[in-house]
């Protein structure tokens, strides 16, 4: 094995290309800074590596997801688990960790949610009773929301919500069938439905030649080809090399943080997984953004003699406070919808509608909200992935809705009449997800296993997760509402009420996969690792620009406030640089 | 239950290690993969390898004897027959597809093979032929005692165990195939502009 020591001094070296370190690769590139940036998995590019537009039958597996947890065609290379890069738990936590090992992360895969935080969800403490206050309010960011909404591109609709600020929004896409039923329902039940925001080119983006306007597949969980959606890969990153200013370095595994005797980040030491060698890299400022989990990974896995504790770490508050979404929700069959006419109804790979949290936290027993994300139509059949075929429930719905003929068989069957009952219940299924705001708390952590590594030596993370009573509570509200609107829709529900045993339906932790918070912001250096520019109070050259930075989550999927956040820290670190500062 | 999950549990097929291991040390198995036609013509771009590799390593392997083989054309056709809509089972390759999949997710292979032996077992007891030799009649007595879930005897719990998987794979086999999606009348996965539900069937639905 050999160390490979580079003898280049960049200006600043990222690690991670997803919507942080793409954000911040893309703003400081283009401001002529030459910048390094460190990917663990494999260069991506959408354009040419998509899955998009394949039949379920160019899949050997029909889609389904022996090797890609969310199916054959999602562009996630990785998942809950990676062969030898391990995590465990402990006190009998169960934490669910999704990585995505490839250019753009996550952003590839994700369901283009683009929710900005309100200004209560900036003072949580002031606001709900509950968790801290950022440093930072929404006024302050909202300038940047404006910024990623220009560059990126949004839609949704003007509402004038409190907390649900509005942004710069292309026109949403209509609703499919379904979801009218899903939103006839809930406003029945006082529940406001509104059209989803996403980031979605449903309309040419002004000014930006190098992307599409959308075609209406629904597929972007497997990423596009015309650039029509938000992935870091394809609207930062890849863009960003055109300037000149972008170096990457793939398959590059991130070992930790360099520091000189001064305690200042002096570059980065990663394991080149195409040669398996040992590789140091120097900057001037280091960017951290490996994702909310594998940042606190590193810091805590970079010790030295200025800095015992990790990295960054002499609040002790890296790796704690990690929070994610709750997750609940029902799905249904809809009997109105049996030999329901067909058209082509995928339309777009994010929300149609959703409902924002609609009720006053103050009121209910537990602190915070959460959303409901419509869903329903006449998918693709395939097997596995984001919307299994509903094929599934037949054998046991044909004995509940009577055929043609008017009469009720027996559930089951076989031959003609059960190949008619297929056709009948396609594309009759729809429901709500829930997801909702869980507070930071410092029992709930993940830290380096004393005792465990990967294949690359590295310590690996130790997971420690409860929900808390009142995490519990949103979701028995949760299930109470998804079974409401099922019940209001007159439909069959897929999913049976669960009791307190099971927490109510409450989806283990992680799976919501907003993980957010193990390298938060606040004033205090005391208390937390980030000043409000996402600077580490520790070590002035180092910054933090993934969902590692928030101080306190909202029912917002995390994503349109990460890109934000890390636009916004650039700018500061290109002042800096100005002020020579750093 | 949310959107990012099937309605289905699938869980997560675990290939044994053994049959990576073929799949790494394999030069003479990828010259069979290459012939084999369904792997061929399977596009590698955006593939991570270990992808490629694998589905080639189960290309070259073979789980069903080709008596089981038999039987599970025999159950695919009378599951999904031919109809005036569309062709059955075995002419979308459902009998193909269920050997792939019990090799992906290996997790069907014993239910499976567990499920064909105890069918023919009760085939031999009630007929003294197991299941291909018995006639077209007999085989029908068989299948409707434990194609029915609610409705079967206990003593039947095993075959309707094994008839529910079936009767899945099936359906998944036949619905995803090209054959199966036209006789859905599945109409995307073509680029377009969508305008939202046609006025018409808003009008259907009152909405």
């Amino acid at each position: 094995m050999q160390l490979i020591k580079s003898s280049t001094v960049y200006d600043v070296v990222i690690i991670g290309s997803g919507a942080g370190g793409g954000m911040s690769a893309y703003t400081l590139a283009n401001a002529g800074i030459k910048v390094l940036l460190l990917e663990a998995g494999p260069f991506f590019d959408p354009a040419k590596d998509s899955q998009q537009l394949k039949w379920s039958y160019q899949s050997p597996r029909r889609g389904g997801n022996a090797t890609r947890p969310m199916g054959d065609f999602d562009a996630a290379y990785g998942g809950w688990q990676i062969d030898g890069e391990p995590y465990t738990q402990k006190d009998g936590s169960d934490f669910q960790w999704f990585r995505s090992r490839m250019l753009g992360g996550r952003t590839n895969h994700w369901a283009r949610i683009s929710l900005r935080m309100g200004p209560k969800d900036f003072k949580c403490k002031t606001a709900y009773g509950v968790g801290d206050d950022w440093p930072i309010t929404y006024d302050e960011i909202a300038p940047y929301y404006d910024k990623v909404d220009k560059l990126i591109g949004v839609y949704g609709s003007i509402e004038k919500l409190e907390n649900d600020p509005d942004g710069i929004f292309l026109p949403p896409p209509k609703p499919r069938l379904n979801e009218l039923f899903v939103k006839k329902a809930a406003t029945g039940l006082g529940i406001p439905v509104i059209p989803g925001r996403g980031s979605i080119l449903t309309a040419a983006l002004p000014g930006n030649t190098d992307r599409q306007a959308c075609f209406f597949c629904g597929q972007c969980n497997r990423s596009c080809k015309i650039y029509g959606d938000f992935s870091s890969s394809s609207c930062l990153v890849i863009p960003a090399i055109k300037t000149g200013n972008l170096t990457i370095a793939t398959n590059a595994v991130v070992r930790e943080i360099l520091t000189g005797k001064d305690g200042l980040a002096t570059g980065v030491s990663y394991i080149s997984r195409d040669d398996m060698q040992e590789y140091q890299v120097k900057a001037n400022t280091v960017i951290l953004a490996a994702s909310t989990c594998e940042s606190a990974r590193i810091l805590l896995n970079s010790k030295s003699a200025t800095h015992p504790n990790g990295l960054a770490n002499s609040s002790n508050a890296v790796g704690k406070y990690l929070h994610d979404s709750t997750q609940g929700g029902g799905a249904a069959v809809l009997p109105q919808l049996v030999d329901r006419p067909r058209f082509n109804e995928d339309g777009v790979g994010s929300l149609h509608l959703y409902a924002p949290w609609w009720l006053d936290s103050r009121k209910q027993n537990f602190s915070r909200g959460y959303h409901l994300e419509i869903f329903g139509g006449m998918f693709m059949p395939g097997y596995g992935g984001y919307f299994g075929f509903e094929g599934a429930a037949v054998p046991f719905l044909n004995g509940f809705i009577p055929g043609p003929d008017g009469k009720t068989k027996p559930a089951g069957g076989f031959g003609a009449s059960l190949k008619q009952d297929y056709r009948r219940f396609y594309g009759t299924m729809a429901g709500v997800g829930c997801h909702g705001a869980s507070t930071a708390r410092e029992d709930n952590y993940c830290e380096i296993d004393p005792s465990t590594v990967d294949k690359y030596g590295i310590p690996v993370l130790r997971f420690r997760y409860k929900w808390t009573s009142d995490d519990i509570a949103q979701a028995k509200h949760m299930q109470e509402t998804a079974q409401a609107i099922v019940k209001a829709m007159g439909g069959i529900s897929l999913v049976p009420p669960q009791g307190p045993d099971t927490n109510y339906g409450l989806d283990k932790p992680g799976k919501g996969i907003h993980e957010v918070g193990t390298i938060r912001m606040g004033d205090d250096p005391k208390k937390a690792p980030l000043n409000k520019w996402g600077q580490t109070h520790d070590c002035k050259n180092l910054f933090v620009t993934d969902g590692s930075v928030f101080t306190q989550q909202s029912e917002k999927n995390p994503t349109w406030t990460i890109l934000a956040l890390s636009m916004r820290t650039a700018d500061y670190i290109l002042e800096q640089r100005k002020k020579q500062n750093i | 239950m949310n959107r990012r999950d099937t309605i289905r549990a699938l869980g997560l097929g675990a290939i044994s290690a053994t049959t990576i291991l073929e799949a790494c040390k394999s030069t003479p198995t990828d010259a069979n993969a290459a012939a084999n036609p369904a792997i061929k013509s399977i596009d590698t771009t955006g593939r991570q390898d270990f992808e490629v590799a694998r589905d080639r390593s189960i290309a070259t392997l073979t789980f069903f004897t080709p008596r089981e083989m038999a039987t599970i054309h025999l159950l695919a056709d009378i599951i999904i027959p031919k109809d005036e809509h569309s062709g059955s089972a075995t002419d979308a390759g459902v009998p193909e597809f269920i050997e792939f999949i019990v090799k992906d997710e290996p997790q069907h292979q014993l239910p499976m093979r567990g499920g064909l032996r105890w069918l023919d077992t009760e085939c031999l007891r009630r007929f003294e032929k197991d299941f291909n030799d018995s006639t077209a009649d007999q085989r029908l007595q068989v299948l409707n005692d434990i194609a029915y879930p609610f409705i079967a005897k206990p003593d039947m719990q095993p075959g309707v165990a094994f008839f529910n998987k079936i009767r899945d794979l099936t359906a998944i086999g036949f619905f995803t195939s090209k054959m199966g999606i036209g006789d859905l009348g599945y109409k995307g996965n073509s680029p377009g502009k969508w305008e939202g539900v046609p006025d018409a069937v808003l009008k259907q639905y009152g909405l």
